[in-house]
């Protein structure tokens, strides 16, 4: 019997999240055992892989890019979870939610630069108008609280769900 | 001397006083209702909703915390459909302002976050407003962060039925619905205001806070209220 393929994958998030997934320590073991880890930033992959077990999403949809990517995720994966606050409720890249996408860039762009004053325009993924939580554009399977959800959390949900169950993980601390 | 009656909750028959909410009786034979507009002390608004309870009889859904316990009343707390509708409720709640665990004063010590803890919420289905909203530090103490506020009042109960300062009002309707000190002014200019701060310690969330907090600090004693009140014997 094959291991199950396992995916990480990292939208608009601060990495603590994945931080927090290697902060199992030798937990980290036990899910190499159980699982064949085909896509993640850990992970020298290019191209997300077809036929993926379960995968495991850190961050919110912010650009046309994360929305491109989680709906290929969507696509080739069983099961998929949303691992963190950005990927729930959008949490703090949701803060620049209220401001227009405007005032930012000339925060960023213009009011921060001491040389060329331009907002960019080529190589970047361009910003949605909302950071959206990943439910809102794809169905999401799992969602896994906390910023960022505690190392023992991410390995008692990955050990479940590479053994085939699904966590029940109601009534944890929200947000 | 009052009447006792006779009342049935979640199959469960109990005496009372007459005349008490159906919030008090189940409170008084140790069953918990969610509530959070609802403080022990100030009078009861209802307008939550999360203490909707189903009622033999009647139609519709009742708020426990305004509905007082009649003889003979058959009371069902807890029930799929209403399990549904306090979940649908607290989500208008989250979606409504932006609640920012995260990096809130009142992280972990929130009734807001620990009622979606209660009622078992893993996520919000509706789509979030993202509206802009200010933050009113005029106050040489406190700090009110409207993207906070659920708007559940009790900051303008407290100040009126507790300090009788009366500096609170909401104003506007529906979602345009804001709270303001005096006539919609900055909070340090409210002359009004005594600075005792029960407001902030009656606020369920970090939208009236002390200054001076960091992430996860500010916790709340809403007892100090409903003990005074109780004290007073203004409510029970």
């Amino acid at each position: 019997m094959r291991k199950p393929r396992l995916a990480t994958m990292w939208l608009d998030g601060c990495s603590g999240c994945h931080m927090s997934l290697l902060d199992v320590d030798e937990g980290l073991l036990t899910i190499a055992a159980k699982a064949e880890l085909v896509y993640s930033p850990l992970v020298d992959a290019r191209e997300y892989p077809h036929d993926v077990d379960v995968a495991i999403v850190e961050g919110a949809v912010s650009s046309d890019e994360d929305l491109e990517k989680i709906r290929l995720v969507r696509e080739r994966t069983r099961i998929l979870v949303a691992l963190g606050d950005c990927a729930i409720t959008t949490n703090v890249t949701g803060l620049r939610n209220p401001l227009p996408l405007k005032s930012i860039f000339d925060r960023v762009y213009i009011d921060g630069s001491d040389v060329e004053k331009v907002h960019p325009t080529e190589g970047l993924p361009t910003l949605l108008k909302h950071a959206i939580p990943l439910h809102d554009v794809v169905k999401v399977d799992l969602h896994v609280p906390g910023c960022p959800p505690s190392a023992p959390l991410i390995l008692h949900v990955l050990t479940e769900l590479l053994d085939g169950r699904m966590p029940d993980l109601r009534g944890r601390r929200f947000g | 001397m009052s009447q006792q009656i006779s009342v049935r909750i979640d199959n469960e028959l109990y005496t009372a006083t007459e005349g008490r909410t159906i919030l008090q009786v189940a409170a008084d034979n140790g069953r918990s209702i969610p509530t959070l507009c609802y403080l022990e002390g100030l009078s009861a608004p209802g307008s939550c909703r999360l203490c909707l309870v189903e009622v033999a009889g009647v139609g519709r859904l009742l708020p426990a915390c305004t509905t007082p316990a009649r003889s003979g009343m058959s009371v069902t707390t807890n029930s799929d459909a209403l399990a549904h509708n306090r979940l649908m409720a607290l989500e208008l709640l989250f979606i409504e302002r932006n609640h920012v665990c995260s990096v809130c004063v009142s992280n972990g010590h929130c009734e807001l976050q620990s009622m979606a803890q209660r009622l078992g919420m893993t996520h919000v289905h509706l789509p979030y407003n993202f509206p802009r909203l200010p933050v009113d530090v005029s106050h040489p103490r406190f700090v009110l962060d409207h993207n906070r506020c659920i708007l559940c009042s009790r900051c303008v109960r407290v100040c009126d039925e507790i300090e009788g300062a009366q500096v609170w009002d909401i104003s506007a309707r529906g979602i345009n619905s804001m709270l303001v000190a005096e006539l919609d002014r900055p909070w340090g200019e409210a002359q009004s205001c005594t600075s005792c701060g029960k407001c902030v310690q009656v606020c369920p969330t970090g939208a009236l806070v002390e200054k001076g907090q960091a992430v996860e600090e500010m916790t709340k004693r809403n007892r100090i209220v409903t003990d005074l009140a109780v004290k007073r014997g203004a409510r029970t």
